[in-house]
């Protein structure tokens, strides 16, 4: 399927089918005026199905991208100006991710307190994050985004 | 100023456990002082732990300080809906130190980030619990003249037991050898195994408990196997004697050797073992006053000299 090409903006692609609407609310994209085209379950040859998202005239943050590491860690990221590929990078996982993932364990104080959670990756890959409060991993792709 | 909290001892250098382990010695020898006059030691038990708050409580008072705090969460607003932080944030304005014992994991560390005073964990949740490690390690050292090189069995619930998660980790610098005896459905987690790996610390995993198994053990930590951790409480009939320290079982063991246990047993240890040199969990429950008497002394910034050269011991 051809999507159309934007002529300023992001492009994010690579983006795994299931997490595609994690991107979207961590990107916080629902609350854009920009003009967006998502692209959902395309055919993949690496990945089988994958998910696009181009962003018109809009560029992000280092950190709001680095932060897609936690659901996303492939993603491909092209930033678009005058219909040209100006830079092509991929995202890289943060030392501390702040506010982002959700702990799965119901009786960590992150569950239970008004504050943000925070979680690292632990040494070996970036496979595996650890809650910096409870102490419990989740595997990358058991990861649930904060609500 | 930094803040001097103590969330967990995984943190901790080598260095420093071994200067706590001076402080306490100090303690020992002239546990009744008055290096405390003058301050207030708050103990918040959110989850009721008879032991570990009169422990506390008692370091503080032969310390000569005065305590306050709850050792019921029922008479807290905590039923009410207050945070955590908005009642830490209250005791903080009456307590110079905050002594808590809380059910949520990672409770301590919060505590720690808000608090303008610092906080001991006395446990939160299955997650840590640095003063029994603590006592732990000042035992182990008391027992075998060193924590370096030493062969520790752990034995029972090693999943839910916070006490072996806390004390495998504070023993990181110390090339300890570790011997897991589990039922499977107790057995070490995964990530502590994992945290194994990521330091070098060796490890065996065992299923049989016998004299043979135990032969080499320099210390042998006994933990209670709990009937409420079992779905199935079939299961639970079936392990639950695999795991009782029997006498007879020693015949082989190492004149070093003692046993430990986080107290309370209840069928772990036969009772006749009591009165054989290798018994020293009661010991080891007496040091857990030391040990609190430094880690009390030691968030405050009392250090180990202001200890050594302390003019209040009565």
């Amino acid at each position: 399927m051809m999507v159309a090409a934007i002529e300023n903006g992001t492009v994010l692609d690579h983006i795994p089918s299931e997490r595609l609407f994690d991107v979207v609310s961590m990107l916080h994209l629902e609350k854009m005026g920009n003009a967006i085209t998502i692209g959902f379950n395309f055919k993949s040859a690496v990945m089988g199905t994958k998910s696009i998202i181009k962003i018109a005239d809009k560029y992000f943050t280092d950190e709001e991208l680095n932060q897609l590491s936690a659901v996303a860690p492939n993603i491909t990221l092209c930033v678009i100006k005058d219909y040209e590929i100006i830079e092509k990078r991929t995202v890289v996982m943060p030392e501390e991710l702040v506010g982002i993932v959700q702990c799965p364990n119901p009786k960590c104080i992150t569950n239970n307190e008004p504050m943000k959670t925070r979680f690292r990756s632990v040494a070996q890959g970036n496979d595996i994050l650890r809650c910096s409060y409870c102490n419990r991993d989740v595997e990358l792709k058991d990861v649930r985004i904060v609500e | 100023m930094k803040n001097r909290s103590l969330v967990t001892l995984a943190g901790h250098s080598r260095e420093k456990i071994e200067y706590l382990i001076r402080m306490a010695q100090e303690f020992e020898k002239h546990p009744n002082r008055r290096i405390l006059a003058g301050r207030v030691v708050a103990t918040l038990f959110f989850e009721p732990s008879t032991r570990t708050r009169l422990s506390f409580e008692t370091a503080a008072n032969r310390l000569g300080a005065r305590v306050i705090g709850f050792a019921d969460p029922k008479v807290t607003s905590g039923t009410k809906g207050e945070t955590l932080k908005d009642t830490i944030m209250m005791v903080s304005s009456y307590a110079d130190v905050i002594v808590m014992r809380h059910y949520l994991e990672g409770a301590a560390l919060y505590a720690s980030e808000v608090a303008p005073v610092p906080i001991v964990n006395a446990g939160d949740g299955a997650n840590q619990h640095p003063s029994q490690t603590m006592l732990d390690m000042y035992t182990i050292y008391q027992t075998q003249g060193t924590l370096d090189n030493l062969n520790i069995y752990m034995v029972g619930d090693l999943k839910y037991g916070r006490t072996v998660h806390s004390l495998l980790m504070a023993m990181r610098h110390f090339n300890p050898t570790f011997h897991f005896i589990a039922p499977d459905e107790l057995a070490m987690p995964a990530v502590y195994k994992r945290y194994c790996d990521e330091y070098g610390i060796k490890y065996v995993e065992h299923q049989d408990f016998d004299a043979d198994t135990i032969s080499d053990a320099d210390i042998l930590y006994m933990t209670r196997v709990q009937k409420e951790r079992f779905a199935d409480l079939d299961e639970y009939e079936r392990v639950k004697d695999r795991y009782l320290l029997k006498k007879d079982m020693l015949c082989k063991a190492r004149p070093n050797m003692k046993i430990l246990h986080p107290l309370p047993r209840v069928n772990e240890i036969e009772y006749t073992i009591d009165d054989t040199p290798y018994a020293y969990y009661f010991q080891q429950a007496q040091n857990g006053l030391y040990a609190r008497q430094a880690l009390i002394c030691d968030v405050l910034g009392i250090s180990l000299e202001d200890v050594m050269n302390d003019s209040t011991i009565l």
